[in-house]
């Protein structure tokens, strides 16, 4: 009898003890104003200072909060989905498939009546690529509503970078870099006669592996056959998988790649790049802004990456390069996108790409930017990205393509083994998928 | 009056308590519960709605993810690297420090150095040292006449794990090396001082009296050596990022790579369990055998 007395009151005791303590938890302060949750550490002053220019012109203050780096940011903002804790505004890092799930969780708003209001004005002022990243397609394969979810707030889009000066010293044209796989291959074996490393780029974070290869696939095979793949009628089998595979090892075996590139990171590759330690480098248009302030006297072009094919034309990766969404859930929905309306303004965007050296999302920005940022513009509308397909790989297949790719130069592969171990995965997940459904 | 005292002590123990307790209930017992819950779901982190799975991810893991396994592996491998090396290392360092050499206040804090560094900063020296075109480790070869050895360390199949490895391990002995100088300086010197009058010399007193005494401190150091080691990630982030390859992948980077590379959060918790009771096994079995040695 004392022992369950003893108990009962214990257990009062806890419950009392938590009840106070959640009593006592002081409710947070509603926070006045909108605010914002990035990740892009360069863009800090510029934001601070725009988010003064609000205030004093709307009077509606700006809380731009950072959160870096962008593993920490996207752990942040899933933890917040989870608990509904999400701000205004925020950015969504990682593929469409997790875009999917926030906006069928209903976190994002839907910005479609917005952007095409009065004759689509808002929409209209977007580089229809960056706008394509934040759009759902009618029958789109994750089931969400079509519209779109998101803001761009800059563009990228990523090619190949070359030194003029050790182009120069290796005896060639810096005006004519190489345009076709012929010429690139006679041009780094010149410069490498020249004991000049020709290719440096960050291989290491296989995003960047995953990028330069699906150009390649879309310059071999063309668009139709890379979705068709996707979607598993074509396997990574097929000779033009292997033809893309095989551009790696002769990148290899010809011993055009700077050392250790399989697990460089991008930073340590662009500081390669921009301290005239490789003639050639496989970057974004971000890399501007980096180089400049690494080497400002860094004299180098823009160029696609080098064809193989006629065929189909060579694709490369870009689009939106950061987007920010705006919180369904918010109370303040409406002054959100009134901000990120005026955030994309020519004014405002103007500001963001010569304070930040981004290329703007409004394409009607482009009047201050540097010559090699007008390089990047140029080829905007070759623009491809994973988000804009209209079916999504599984990650797990991409995962074994990159990290298969790793293993071709490492010379530990063949392109035809890393075809079947890709396409064995394939098959694992669309089994997997059909047994879900 | 006394019962009613007593009464009032032993509830005001428990008040004083109650607030650790809910701390621990809230972030360490409620998770671990919560951790089992989701691995028999599949649910990507995001949706409010999760499928049940039953042991599916279970399955998978144990029977159809090649993958997973050579990751334990390479945890594996690193561990009996430092379970060797490093320790042997750390233990020979700590008897040199405890025999009362010059200087050895300066030792323990130079060796304690590198323990006290991040994962990430550890990476980032050792990539340097390990660096293709201008490392350290290059530049030595070539002045000693092994040019023809020199590589990118980190980015060859053969070397990345090895030199992983060997990085942790610069990282980790401090923490043996400390642990053991503890468990040396408790042995009591006049046991030395005896076996010295018996006639017994440094080697025979190492044999047959600190090994023995020194038992459960290389229970515990053996241990946390596993444990650390197994549960490695910063640095591979640091060094290699899990490549070339899946060659220095790890369990932990597997499991964060299930997380957030490809949303699969049931799938790596259930990843989590079985790495956990991997370890839990490992930590029983050697809590026997050295019971078993301490009786002989």
């Amino acid at each position: 009898m004392r022992k369950r007395v003893v108990f009962l009151f214990c257990v009062s005791v806890f419950l009392s003890c938590i009840i106070g303590f959640i009593g006592c938890v002081r409710k947070p302060e509603k926070v006045t104003g909108i605010t914002v949750w990035y990740w892009m550490t360069d863009r800090q002053d510029a934001f601070i200072e725009l988010a003064e220019i609000y205030e004093k012109e709307k009077g509606i203050k700006i809380n731009f909060e950072l959160y870096a780096p962008s593993d920490a940011y996207t752990q942040k903002v899933m933890a917040a989905a989870q608990t509904n804790t999400l701000p205004d505004v925020y950015g969504i890092l990682g593929e469409k498939r997790v875009f999917a799930s926030f906006i069928k969780a209903g976190h994002v708003a839907d910005l479609t009546e917005e952007m095409d209001a009065e004759n689509g004005k808002w929409g209209g002022v977007f580089f229809s690529k960056a706008l394509d990243v934040n759009r759902f397609l009618p029958d789109n394969q994750f089931g969400v509503k079509p519209g779109i979810y998101g803001v761009p707030i800059d563009v990228t889009n990523i090619q190949v970078l070359y030194n003029k000066a050790l182009f120069r010293r290796a005896g060639l044209d810096p005006d004519r870099p190489p345009s076709t796989w012929k010429e690139f291959i006679e041009a780094g074996e010149m410069l490498r006669a020249a004991g000049i490393p020709v290719l440096v780029s960050g291989w290491g974070e296989i995003w960047l592996i995953d990028c330069f290869a699906s150009n390649y696939a879309f310059n071999i095979m063309g668009e139709e056959k890379v979705i068709a793949t996707i979607r598993g009628d074509v396997p990574y089998t097929d000779p033009d998988w292997i033809r893309v595979f095989t551009i790696f090892k002769q990148l290899s075996e010809k011993g055009l790649l700077a050392q250790g590139v399989v697990t460089m990171v991008n930073k340590i590759a662009e500081q390669i790049f921009a301290n005239e330690r490789a003639a050639f480098s496989f970057n974004g248009s971000w890399c501007v802004n980096v180089y400049k302030g690494m080497n400002p006297a860094l004299e180098y072009g823009a160029m696609l990456p080098p064809k193989i094919s006629e065929e189909h034309p060579m694709a490369i990766w870009g689009g939106a390069g950061s987007s920010f969404m705006v919180n369904a859930k918010s109370e303040n929905r409406r002054d959100a996108m009134e901000f990120l309306k005026w955030l994309t303004d020519t004014k405002q965007q103007v500001f963001l790409a010569k304070s930040t050296q981004n290329l703007p999302s409004n394409k009607y920005s482009l009047t201050e930017i540097p010559p090699i940022l007008a390089q990047f513009v140029d080829d905007m509308d070759r623009t491809t990205h994973p988000s804009i397909l209209p079916v999504a790989e599984f990650p797990g297949v991409t995962e074994a393509l990159d990290k298969g790719i790793q293993s071709i130069i490492t010379g530990e592969k063949t392109p035809e083994q890393v075809a079947k171990e890709v396409q064995n995965v394939k098959e694992k997940e669309m089994k997997s998928q059909r047994l879900a459904r | 009056m006394v019962a009613k005292a007593r009464v009032k002590t032993f509830f005001g123990n428990y008040l004083f308590v109650l607030p650790a307790l809910g701390m621990f209930l809230t972030f360490s017992v409620y998770p671990f519960f919560k951790v089992f819950q989701l691995s028999v779901y599949q649910w990507d982190g995001v949706m409010p709605t999760m499928k049940f799975v039953a042991f599916s991810h279970f399955k998978d893991i144990l029977f159809r993810n090649p993958i997973w396994w050579k990751s334990v592996w390479h945890g594996v491998y690193i561990t009996l690297l430092a379970l060797t090396f490093q320790n042997c290392l750390a233990f020979t360092l700590a008897l040199l420090v405890d025999r009362g050499i010059k200087g050895r206040k300066i030792y323990r804090v130079i060796f304690y150095l590198p323990p006290i560094l991040s994962g990430i900063v550890v990476g980032l020296i050792w990539n340097w040292i390990y660096n293709g075109d201008y490392g350290l480790l290059n530049y030595a070869l070539k002045s000693l006449g092994l040019a023809s050895i020199q590589r990118a360390w980190l980015a060859e199949p053969k070397t990345a794990l090895t030199s992983v490895a060997i990085a942790h391990m610069w990282q980790g002995f401090g923490w043996g090396f400390i642990i053991l100088l503890a468990g040396l300086q408790n042995i009591p010197r006049e046991l030395y001082e005896a076996a010295r009058v018996d006639g017994a010399n440094t080697w025979q007193a190492l044999r047959r009296i600190t090994i023995p005494l020194m038992v459960p401190v290389f229970v515990l150091v053996s241990i946390l050596t596993i444990l650390g080691c197994m549960q490695i990630y910063a640095l591979i982030v640091a060094t290699t990022g899990g490549g070339p390859g899946y060659h220095t992948e790890v369990p932990v980077t597997r499991v964060i790579s299930s997380m957030l590379g490809q949303s699969q959060f049931g799938y790596a918790c259930a990843m989590g369990i079985v790495f956990g009771l991997l370890l839990l096994t490992v930590s029983m079995i050697q809590i026997r055998i050295s019971r078993r040695i301490k009786q002989e």
